[in-house]
């Protein structure tokens, strides 16, 4: 009980630091002399988010981009992380496997929840057939790839079969499969468990967006004689494109930086390794953190014209409205 | 609507005392129950009321309860309160918190190669000559030099476990009329045998252990090093003086691939040889039990992964045989492991916990609570719990045995705790060991 007590008073100590500091910030903005209070009240409010960003964003950045030039012991070593990744033939699969899930998970969770959220539209029950869809999402990745993990257990022929698909593949008199071992396409596998977590997340953005649509522009269609798969492409995906391109860049970003999936599954083993996983078992195994860095950078590079291109459509978007 | 309104509160609240309730789990130290009030044998650890020392370690489960009751009375009486916490991932994350700057205080660590990488990094402090002396005092000159980075002493040992024995059931190998082999080539011919008799696979294994996957086979490998090629060329392989491709390692993994890659031989009760890499090395000798396989390849401490209630015995239900010499002529070889308790703090506090951990008190105390076994000299053999653990202690104590430490653990983490892993799952899922082999070897850090 002690130690709640202890960790309790941590917390309102904590949290009277910061109601005090921000208390003297108020106070020293308010007394500025009037010409100048302004540019004071901006400074006085940007500076600790500008302070933090420096400390626990733009710092660590510096720090990695020279870490990435450094070999085990610390010393320079030029470009050696980067020619090791782009020659290796392990860290090779790495960067592809990564590309593979960057393009299949955001058009196929975006498809299958764009293709949900439009076939329930307006249906009954709409709500319990949204949750379902949706519930995956609540899941953590880790969660979900323990819980594939045993979907896809193997055991061999004439054994009882402990994972779900192998008991209906043994049911229907196929042979068992080591989903998990067999390479390529067990990255396809482990690219479901993505897309089952995603597309509920696409599903319920997208359906919003649909609902949005103004019901004219629709009936407006209908008079003109238009068919559903005519109405569906010419007025109610271009009416729907701002939250489309949000669902496929937050999604994609989130591919590249998956890490938790790869890692309960597989580990990287069987050639499954995507940059983000790799990045982590260099770093901190292999006790290669140049390497680890080399990588990171390449994963920031990645996503950096996603996330560019993403911000630049949101403003767009506020300019016209 | 309206009921959210009271419900939001009352949820924040639950989740509030959750949280709390899982940051106040297992903070209390170990329990007291047998700690007497005898506190004559801790006086020269000193008295440090009201201080703690945070501990960190690969050790979870009822070994954790163990390792903790082990040093119950020295918390009792040298009033430190020990803060322990184990953890599967303890590998990775011991070096995620020391570059962070929250490390613990002292890490028990279960490789010597990651011990001296922390070392290198800067991260650790030298022990204290009184954790000198005593390691001195209580073990061989070849335990303290896995503690030593550098010509500089950093991590007394802990506990030893010894690898290398093949579990399997008296009671079965009684009514087949099987014999335990003495040499390699008789353990091959049994397992022919045992082959052809159709009842059951030879052997059954398990390499899934996470991200860990694959280190049951490091372990396999090194024990067919050792013995086919003798301790000088192990010697040589674990501190890259020779190649890992060379071909005497390459023909040590066609020698385990005998076993392990043949489908008439493995794996009993799970499938196929590949069934090896998705099978958790826990339960891999289950079938052992079950009828379904002869023969389990795993260290001492898998009389600790037996289901509760199995009798482990020379005329129980699962015994072990030690993995046979080659050549029997040479004497007995075994490899082993054990863990290194070594410091990120020189406190008071800190040394007095390093000292008790050095001394011969905790090798008998924690051994007494069974399981667990310890290459300290000043240990009392009959303190062991089993007749495995006698066995083992005797066989460690023993001044003919050729011991040598896990080799896996002694090299660079690149290769022991990556990169060798990574090359027995390649192995085992279809690459040649020449393939394995290079790769391996192309991983071997330049400097």
């Amino acid at each position: 009980m002690d130690f709640i007590g202890g960790k309790l008073l941590q917390v309102v100590i904590a949290i009277a630091i910061f109601a005090a500091v921000i208390g003297i910030i108020m106070l020293v903005v308010d007394r500025a002399p009037k010409s100048v209070k302004d540019r004071v009240t901006v400074a006085g409010f940007l500076a600790p988010a500008a302070i933090l960003m420096l400390v626990g964003l733009v710092y660590p950045a510096v720090r990695t981009s020279m870490l990435a030039f450094t070999d085990a012991s610390g010393q320079g070593n030029g470009f050696d992380n980067f020619v090791w990744m782009f020659t290796q033939p392990e860290a090779l699969a790495t960067l592809r496997n990564t590309v593979i899930w960057t393009v299949l998970v955001p058009l196929l969770s975006t498809s299958f929840g764009l293709a949900y959220a439009v076939f329930i539209d307006k249906a009954r029950g709409e709500r319990v057939l949204k949750s379902l869809v949706f519930m995956p999402m609540a899941i953590s990745f880790v969660g979900a790839g323990i819980i594939w993990k045993l979907v896809y257990d193997y055991r061999g022929p004439g054994i009882e079969q402990t994972g779900v698909i192998n008991f209906i593949r043994a049911a229907l008199g196929m042979d068992p499969k080591q989903f998990l071992l067999d390479a390529p396409e067990n990255t396809l596998f482990l690219i479901i468990v993505m897309v089952w977590i995603q597309t509920g997340f696409a599903m319920v953005i997208l359906s919003a967006a649909i609902k949005g649509v103004p019901v004219e522009l629709i009936e407006a269609a209908r008079l003109d004689g238009a068919n559903a798969w005519q109405q569906f492409r010419n007025v109610t995906v271009p009416g729907i494109r701002g939250a489309l391109v949000v669902v496929l860049t937050t999604i994609t970003i989130a591919t590249l930086k998956v890490f938790d999936i790869v890692r309960t599954m597989t580990a990287g083993n069987y050639d499954t390794s995507v940059v983000a996983n790799e990045m982590y078992t260099q770093a901190f195994r292999a006790g290669e953190p140049g390497r680890g860095a080399a990588l990171a950078l390449i994963l920031f590079l990645m996503v950096l014209p996603i996330v560019v291109y993403n911000a630049r459509v949101l403003r767009k978007q506020r300019e016209i409205h | 609507m309206k009921k959210t309104k009271y419900l939001l509160p009352v949820a924040a609240a639950g989740v509030l005392a959750l949280t709390l309730s899982a940051c106040s789990g297992n903070s209390g130290g170990g329990s007291a129950s047998t700690a007497s009030n005898d506190c004559s044998a801790y006086d020269t650890y000193g008295k440090h009321d009201g201080k703690t020392v945070s501990v960190y370690s690969t050790i979870v489960d009822v070994e954790a309860t163990n390792l903790e009751e082990s040093w119950a009375q020295f918390e009792k009486c040298t009033g430190i309160t020990v803060k322990y916490e184990g953890s599967k991932e303890f590998e990775t994350q011991i070096g995620v918190r020391a570059q962070s700057g929250t490390a613990p205080d002292v890490a028990i660590f279960p490789q010597p190669g990651l011990l001296a990488t922390q070392a290198r990094a800067g991260y650790l402090k030298p022990a204290p000559k009184t954790v000198s002396d005593l390691v001195d005092k209580n073990w061989s000159p070849d335990w303290k030099k896995y503690g030593t980075v550098d010509g500089k002493f950093y991590a007394a040992p802990m506990l030893a476990n010894v690898k290398g024995y093949v579990w399997y059931s008296p009671k079965t190998f009684k009514d087949k009329g099987w014999q335990v082999p003495k040499t390699w080539d008789e353990m091959m011919d049994l397992t022919k045998k045992i082959a052809a008799d159709k009842t059951m696979k030879p052997w059954c294994a398990g390499f899934e252990s996470g991200e860990a996957t694959g280190w049951p086979g490091t372990d396999w490998i090194e024990d067919v090093v050792l013995r086919a090629e003798g301790p000088e060329v192990y010697d040589k392989w674990i501190t890259h003086q020779i190649p890992f491709n060379d071909p005497k390692i390459v023909n040590s993994f066609n020698k385990v691939g005998d076993i392990l890659l043949n489908p008439d031989y493995v794996n009993g009760g799970f499938g196929d040889p590949r069934s090896i890499l998705s099978t958790a090395f826990a339960q891999a000798g289950q079938p052992v039990l079950d009828g379904q396989c002869a023969m389990h390849h795993q260290a001492s401490f898998q009389a600790a992964n037996w289901p509760a209630g199995t009798n482990v015995a020379e005329d129980g239900d699962v015994w072990a045989f030690m993995t046979p010499p080659v050549d029997e002529s040479k004497g007995t070889a075994i490899t082993g492991g054990g863990e290194s308790v070594g410091a990120y703090k020189d406190t008071p506090e800190v040394q007095a916990y390093l000292a008790f951990m050095a001394s011969a008190d905790f090798a008998n105390n924690r051994v007494k609570l069974g399981g667990a076994i310890s290459a300290n000299k000043g240990l009392d053999p009959n303190n062991a719990q089993s007749a495995l653990d006698k066995q083992s202690i005797k066989l460690l104590q023993d001044p003919k045995t050729v011991f040598r430490f896990d080799g896996s653990d002694l090299m660079p983490s690149a290769v022991g705790s990556n990169s060798f892993w990574k090359g027995i799952v390649a192995w085992i899922n279809g690459s040649s060991a020449q393939q394995v082999t290079d790769s391996i070897e192309s991983s071997w850090p330049k400097s």
